[in-house]
């Protein structure tokens, strides 16, 4: 049996398929992953990635700004405005903005928007990255 | 002058076949962008629709928070207006029709000693309440035939900031509500304060008895916490796409009538410029036999 895995953005569908295993980092609660028969779930999540295992091997990542996931036994859909795979990653606007965050904290270290643009920058240069 | 009429009228059918190949082309531009404002209506629905059913969950759960975005003021001072119009004009009613329908809300809300905001969205409803001196608070343009959803966020983030500080007590949203292709109406929606999730999970139509237990993280009340603001983006972003459709499906129309009406001042105009063409060749023609007959008379 496998996982319906469905990745909703505000403008469209990102990604839609089979999977077998789900991976990603709730708010407070760290790394999680779900598997078929997973108990009825919703998580807020942090910025993070999150890794659909497709039936075949394949491994999809995600970096995602915010968002939601929610879970049923046979189905995970992630929900997030602000979500790019990691195929797409701008990596030179990813700098530029980890740059302009970083500006902005030397004014002001505790900033709020500019720790999570720069937690959202860094995810994405690692991502690309790595 | 004989030809003179003539010239005139054959020079002012040009110009309006030169008007009408431009309305046309404009009919033809908006109709296939309405077709796309409707299909990204319909993309952007699923977000919105899932959002309103983690909401269904919580409620479900029992989560009720006590959220900025859910204080409820009993006697609103400062009411938030937002307005949404295009940016450009030659859309028939389109802007005049939604601006003059929030101008009555705001003029409602002073006439009862209430305080205002506008935050205009498109060009046309900045210049309108601008040039009646209305103060403006915010003013977003240059996406209304298009918008994206970091514009909504933007518009979002100004709005939240307004309410949550205690700046205003209420937000009202005007646009124009995409019915079908025929049909547009201005309306009137309340924005914020949100109704309280059990509302907002009636509305979207739970039904209690088939929903399944969910376990939360970190907890019912942080994940609607997140959720809330999110929810309050998606609904502003479905509002825009739902106008930009509109705006469209007027332009269409209203171009369509322009290009018929040139048809009729064109067949009009011809009538008009033959009738002047026959006078002057009959007056050439009199002028000839009289000089004939002049001639004759003088021989004889």
């Amino acid at each position: 049996m496998t996982l319906r895995v469905e990745f909703v953005s505000p403008e469209d569908l990102l990604y839609s398929g089979e999977g077998i295993m789900v991976t990603t980092r709730t708010r407070g609660g760290g790394e999680i992953a779900f598997l078929t028969g997973h108990e009825p779930f919703i998580g807020s999540l942090q910025t993070s990635q999150v890794k659909v295992t497709e039936v075949d091997g394949t491994v999809r990542l995600f970096a995602v700004r915010r968002g939601f996931v929610s879970v049923t036994g046979e189905k995970v859909t992630v929900l997030s405005d602000v979500a790019v795979p990691v195929e797409s990653i701008d990596v030179r606007r990813a700098n530029a903005d980890l740059t302009e965050a970083n500006a902005k904290l030397t004014t002001d270290q505790h900033d709020p928007f500019a720790l999570a643009d720069r937690k959202w920058a860094e995810l994405r240069i690692e991502l690309a990255v790595g | 002058m004989p030809g003179g009429a003539e010239r005139v009228l054959r020079r002012r059918i040009g110009s309006v076949r030169n008007t009408k190949k431009i309305t046309r082309a404009m009919e033809l531009i908006a109709a296939t962008r309405v077709a796309r404002a409707q299909q990204r209506a319909n993309a952007a629905r699923p977000y919105a629709e899932q959002l309103t059913s983690v909401i269904e969950d919580l409620a479900a759960g029992g989560a009720d928070v006590d959220h900025p975005l859910l204080r409820r003021v009993e006697n609103p001072q400062t009411i938030a207006f937002i307005v949404c119009a295009g940016d450009r004009g030659l859309a028939g009613p389109y802007n005049s029709a939604v601006i003059r329908t929030g101008e009555r809300e705001i003029q409602a809300h002073r006439a009862e000693g209430g305080d205002y905001k506008i935050i205009s969205v498109g060009r046309k409803a900045r210049d309108y309440f601008s040039f009646r001196a209305y103060e403006i608070d915010s003013y977003f343009s240059g996406f209304t035939d298009n918008p994206r959803f970091e514009d909504a966020h933007r518009i979002a983030r100004r709005v939240r900031e307004l309410f949550e500080t205690g700046h205003v007590d209420q937000v009202e949203l005007i646009y124009t509500e995409f019915v079908s292709l025929g049909t547009q109406r201005s309306v009137v929606r309340r924005f914020l304060p949100l109704e309280p999730t059990k509302t907002l999970a009636q509305a979207g139509g739970a039904d209690a008895s088939a929903l399944i237990s969910f376990s939360f993280e970190p907890s019912p009340e942080g994940v609607l916490e997140d959720l809330l603001p999110q929810y309050v983006e998606a609904r502003l972003f479905a509002a825009l796409l739902d106008a930009a459709a509109s705006e469209h499906a007027n332009r269409q129309r209203a171009m369509k009538a322009a290009t018929e009406n040139a048809d009729e001042l064109i067949t009009k105009l011809a009538r008009d410029m033959n009738r002047a063409r026959q006078a002057s060749i009959t007056t050439e023609i009199m002028e000839i036999v009289g000089g004939a007959e002049a001639l004759e008379d003088d021989a004889a």
